[in-house]
C-alpha cells in the first residue's frame, strides 16, 4: 500500500507539466497549427521562471515570466503560421532550437553558473500544501491515507492543474470559443463561411497554448528542482506531444495518455537494479521508449487509429 | 510543399538575395543578443572568423565539421523535395554508427581497410536507410505523419544506443560509455598524411576523405534529382502528390526510396566521425549533426550549391565558435545552436520575408 501510495504519487508530480503541455498542444493543434514547439516554450519558460523567482524572490512573479516568455514564443510561432502562413512544422522546430541555445547562454552571461539559473531559496519557491485534516485523516484507511498520502502534499501549480484539466475538456467542447476552435481546425472555410475570423481563433489559441506551456516549464524550474538546469524539460514537450496523439487530440485521454506515460516514468525509476521474476532486470532505456514506440504504433493505426484534426499544418489562405 | 508568400522575384534572386538578407537578419539578432550580456558583436565576428578561416588549422576543422553537415543537409533536402520533413536525421546518423561500428568490432583485426572500409560505408548507409525506411513506410503505406514518426525515431534510437553502448559495445572495465578503440584498418586516412605522401605539408587536422565523397555525393545528388528520370518523379511527388498519382507515378514507393536515401546519407555523418576522427564510438558522437542539417537545407534551398556554403557556413561557426569561447568564455557552444535556430527561423519559416522590401527594386529595373 504505501509503495503503491508513493509510486502514485510520483505519477502525479511526473504528469503534470506533462498534461498542461499536452492541453497546450490540444488548443493550437485542435485550431490547425501544428505544434512541436512545446518543448521549446516549456524550455524558455523554465528559465524566465528559474530567473525571475531567484531575482524578485516571488514564485509567482515567476510563473508570470515564464507565461510572458512562452506566450512570446507561442506568438512567434502564430505570427509564422498564420499571418505569414509559413511551414508550422520548420517554426516549431525554430522555436526548440532557438529555446535551447538561448536559455544556457543568458544564463551564464547573467549567473555565471555554467548557464543554469542559482538554486533558490525558500521563500521563491512553490511549496507542498497540505491539505486541511491530511494529517489527522492519514491514519483512517484507504480513504484517509489515498487523501493524505496521495491528494494531500503538492504544489499549488498540481491544483491548479486538476482545476485546469475539466474547465479546458469544458471550453473545448461546450463554449462558443470550442465549436469555433473546432471547426477552425477540422474546416477553416466553412468557419470563414459562417463569419469566424481563423485567424483570430488561432491566434488566442497559441496564446493560451503558450500560458499553459508557461506553467508547465515553471513548475519544473521553480516547483521541481527550485532552479533552472540546461535542458532540463529534456524530451518532456515531445512526451506531451505524443500523450495529445495518444488520446486522439481530446482533453481527457490526452490526460490519460500523461498519466499513463507518466507511471511508466516512476515505476522506471523504482525498477532500476531490481531483478523481476522469470524477465530478470528490465534495462530503464526499455521502460523510457515505451511512450514513443506506442505513439508510432498508434499513429501508424496498429492500435486503434488516432486521425489528426483535418486542417492541421496547413495555412488558411482566405479564398475570393 | 509550397508555403509562405510566394515570390515574384527572378529566380536567381530568389536564390541569392534573400537567403543573404535572411542570414543578415539572424546574424542581427545574434549581435543584439551579444550585445545584451556585454560583448561586442563586431569583436565577436572578427574572432568567430579568425578562428575559422584564419590559419590552416582552422580551416582544416571547419572543413571537417562541413563534411558532416552536408551530408545532413543534403539528407534533409532529398527528403523535401518529395515534400517530406525528415527531422529524423540525428537518429539516423546514431543507426548508422551501430552499423559501423559492429563491422568494425568483428573485422578490424582480418579484413585489410580497402575492403573493410567500403563494409563500413555499405554498413553505414543500410542502418541509416533502415532507419528512415520505418517512418517512409508508415507515412506512404499507414498514413502518419513523419515528422512525428521521425521525432519518436530519434527517441528511440537515443535509448537503444544508451542500452547498446551501456551494456553490450562498452569497453571492457571502462567507466565512460564508449567502444574500443577502432583498429588502424578502420581509419579513414585524413588529408594531411595523404598529402604528406605526396610531400606537401598540412596541418594536422581530423579533415579526411570523407570530405571528397561530400562534394561527389553533391554532384551525384544534383545528377540524380534534376537530371534523372527519378528524380523528376521525386520532385512531382514533392510539388503534387495527386497529379503524380494521376501521372501513374508510383508516390508510396518514390517516398520510401526517398526516404532511404534519405537515411542512408546521414549515414556518411557517422563515417565522417567515427572512421574519420574519433575511431571510437560514445553516446553523444552524433551531437547535433542530423538537426544542423535541417537548417543547411533550408538556408541552401535544397541545392547541392547553396547546401556546401551553408554547410561551410556552419562548419565555420562550428570551428570559429570554439575558438572563440576560449577568448570570450561567456560565448559557449549554445550560441551556436542559438544561431542555427535563428537560421532556421529566417531562412526557413519566413523565407520570403524581406521579398515586399525589395521586389520594387527589380521591378523598377524590368520598366527601364
Amino acid at each position: 500500500m504505501e509503495q503503491w501510495l508513493s509510486l502514485l504519487d510520483s505519477t502525479i508530480r511526473v504528469a503534470t507539466p506533462l498534461v498542461l503541455a499536452a492541453l497546450a498542444g490540444m488548443f493550437s493543434e485542435r485550431s490547425g497549427v501544428v505544434d512541436i514547439g512545446l518543448e521549446g516554450k516549456m524550455l524558455v519558460a523554465a528559465f524566465a521562471s528559474g530567473a525571475a523567482a531567484f531575482v524578485t524572490h516571488s514564485p509567482w512573479l515567476g510563473l508570470l515570466a515564464g507565461v510572458m516568455a512562452a506566450v512570446s514564443m507561442a506568438m512567434v510561432h502564430a505570427f509564422v503560421s498564420v499571418t505569414y502562413n509559413g511551414n508550422q512544422l520548420i517554426s516549431g522546430m525554430a522555436i526548440n532550437t532557438i529555446a535551447s541555445g538561448i536559455t544556457p547562454v543568458l544564463g551564464l552571461a547573467w549567473f555565471q553558473q555554467g548557464g543554469n539559473t542559482p538554486q533558490l531559496d525558500d521563500d521563491s519557491r512553490f511549496h507542498d500544501i497540505t491539505l486541511p485534516f491530511a494529517d489527522a485523516l492519514s491514519n483512517v484507511p484507504v480513504l484517509g491515507q489515498l487523501y493524505s498520502k496521495l491528494l494531500s502534499g503538492h504544489s499549488i501549480l498540481v491544483y491548479l492543474t486538476i482545476l485546469i484539466i475539466p474547465l479546458v475538456s469544458w471550453v473545448v467542447y461546450r463554449s462558443r470559443f470550442g465549436l469555433r476552435l473546432r471547426a477552425v481546425g477540422e474546416n477553416p472555410h466553412a468557419a470563414d463561411t459562417a463569419g469566424v475570423s481563423v485567424a483570430r481563433v488561432r491566434y488566442i489559441a497559441l496564446f493560451w497554448g503558450g500560458v499553459l506551456c508557461g506553467m508547465a516549464g515553471t513548475f519544473l524550474s521553480v516547483y521541481q528542482t527550485g532552479s533552472f538546469i540546461k535542458e532540463m524539460t529534456a524530451g518532456k514537450g515531445f512526451l506531451a506531444l505524443a500523450a495529445l496523439i495518444f488520446g486522439k487530440w481530446r482533453p481527457l485521454p490526452a490526460v490519460l495518455g500523461c498519466l499513463l506515460f507518466a507511471f511508466a516514468d516512476a515505476l522506471q525509476i523504482r525498477l532500476e537494479g531490481v531483478d523481476l521474476p522469470i524477465v530478470g532486470q528490465i534495462p530503464s532505456q526499455a521502460i523510457q521508449v515505451i511512450p514513443y514506440v506506442l505513439t508510432v504504433l498508434l499513429l501508424a493505426g496498429f492500435v486503434g487509429r488516432a486521425v489528426a484534426p483535418k486542417s492541421i499544418g496547413v495555412p488558411f489562405v482566405k479564398s475570393r | 510543399m509550397k508555403f509562405g508568400q510566394p515570390s515574384t522575384l527572378p529566380r536567381w534572386a530568389q536564390l541569392s538575395v534573400l537567403p543573404v538578407l535572411n542570414l543578415l537578419a539572424a546574424l542581427l539578432v545574434t549581435g543584439f543578443v551579444t550585445w545584451l550580456i556585454g560583448e561586442d558583436p563586431w569583436e565577436c565576428l572578427q574572432l568567430l572568423v579568425s578562428g575559422a578561416f584564419g590559419s590552416g588549422e582552422g580551416i582544416g576543422y571547419t572543413l571537417f565539421y562541413t563534411t558532416g553537415f552536408i551530408f545532413t543537409g543534403l539528407a534533409v533536402a532529398t527528403a523535401f523535395h518529395a515534400g517530406l520533413f525528415n527531422i529524423g536525421g540525428e537518429g539516423q546518423a546514431y543507426l548508422a554508427g551501430l552499423g559501423v561500428t559492429l563491422v568494425v568490432l568483428a573485422f578490424d583485426h582480418t579484413l585489410p581497410p580497402l575492403v573493410l572500409v567500403p563494409l563500413c560505408i555499405l554498413a553505414a548507409m543500410g542502418f541509416g536507410a533502415a532507419w528512415a525506411f520505418i517512418p517512409g513506410w508508415l507515412q506512404a503505406k499507414r498514413g502518419s505523419h513523419i515528422v512525428v514518426t521521425t521525432i519518436m525515431f530519434n527517441f528511440i534510437a537515443y535509448s537503444l544506443m544508451l542500452y547498446l553502448i551501456g551494456h553490450h559495445l562498452i569497453e571492457a572495465g571502462s567507466q565512460n560509455p564508449t567502444t574500443r578503440e577502432f583498429g588502424h584498418n578502420a581509419w579513414i586516412p585524413a588529408l594531411h598524411q595523404l598529402a604528406a605522401g605526396v610531400g606537401i605539408e598540412l596541418p594536422n587536422t581530423p579533415l579526411n576523405l570523407t570530405f571528397i565523397m561530400a562534394l561527389l555525393a553533391c554532384v551525384l545528388f544534383y545528377l540524380l534529382v534534376w537530371h534523372s528520370r527519378w528524380g523528376f518523379q521525386l520532385r512531382t511527388v514533392g510539388v503534387n502528390e495527386s497529379a503524380a498519382r494521376y501521372a501513374g507515378i508510383n508516390v508510396s514507393k518514390t517516398i520510401m526510396l526517398a526516404m532511404c536515401i534519405s537515411g542512408a546519407l546521414s549515414g556518411f555523418a557517422a563515417i565522417n566521425e567515427l572512421l574519420g576522427s574519433t575511431h571510437r564510438m560514445n553516446v553523444s558522437f552524433t551531437n547535433g549533426v542530423g538537426f544542423v542539417g535541417i537548417a543547411v537545407a533550408l538556408m541552401g534551398r535544397n541545392h547541392p550549391v547553396g547546401i556546401i556554403l551553408s554547410a561551410l557556413l556552419f562548419g565555420g561557426l562550428t570551428q570559429g565558435g570554439l575558438e572563440l569561447s576560449f577568448e570570450k568564455p561567456v560565448i559557449t557552444r549554445e550560441m551556436i545552436i542559438f544561431i542555427q535556430g535563428l537560421i532556421i527561423l529566417f531562412c526557413g519559416a519566413l523565407e520570403n520575408l524581406f521579398e515586399p522590401f525589395i521586389a520594387g527594386l527589380f521591378k523598377r529595373k524590368e520598366d527601364k
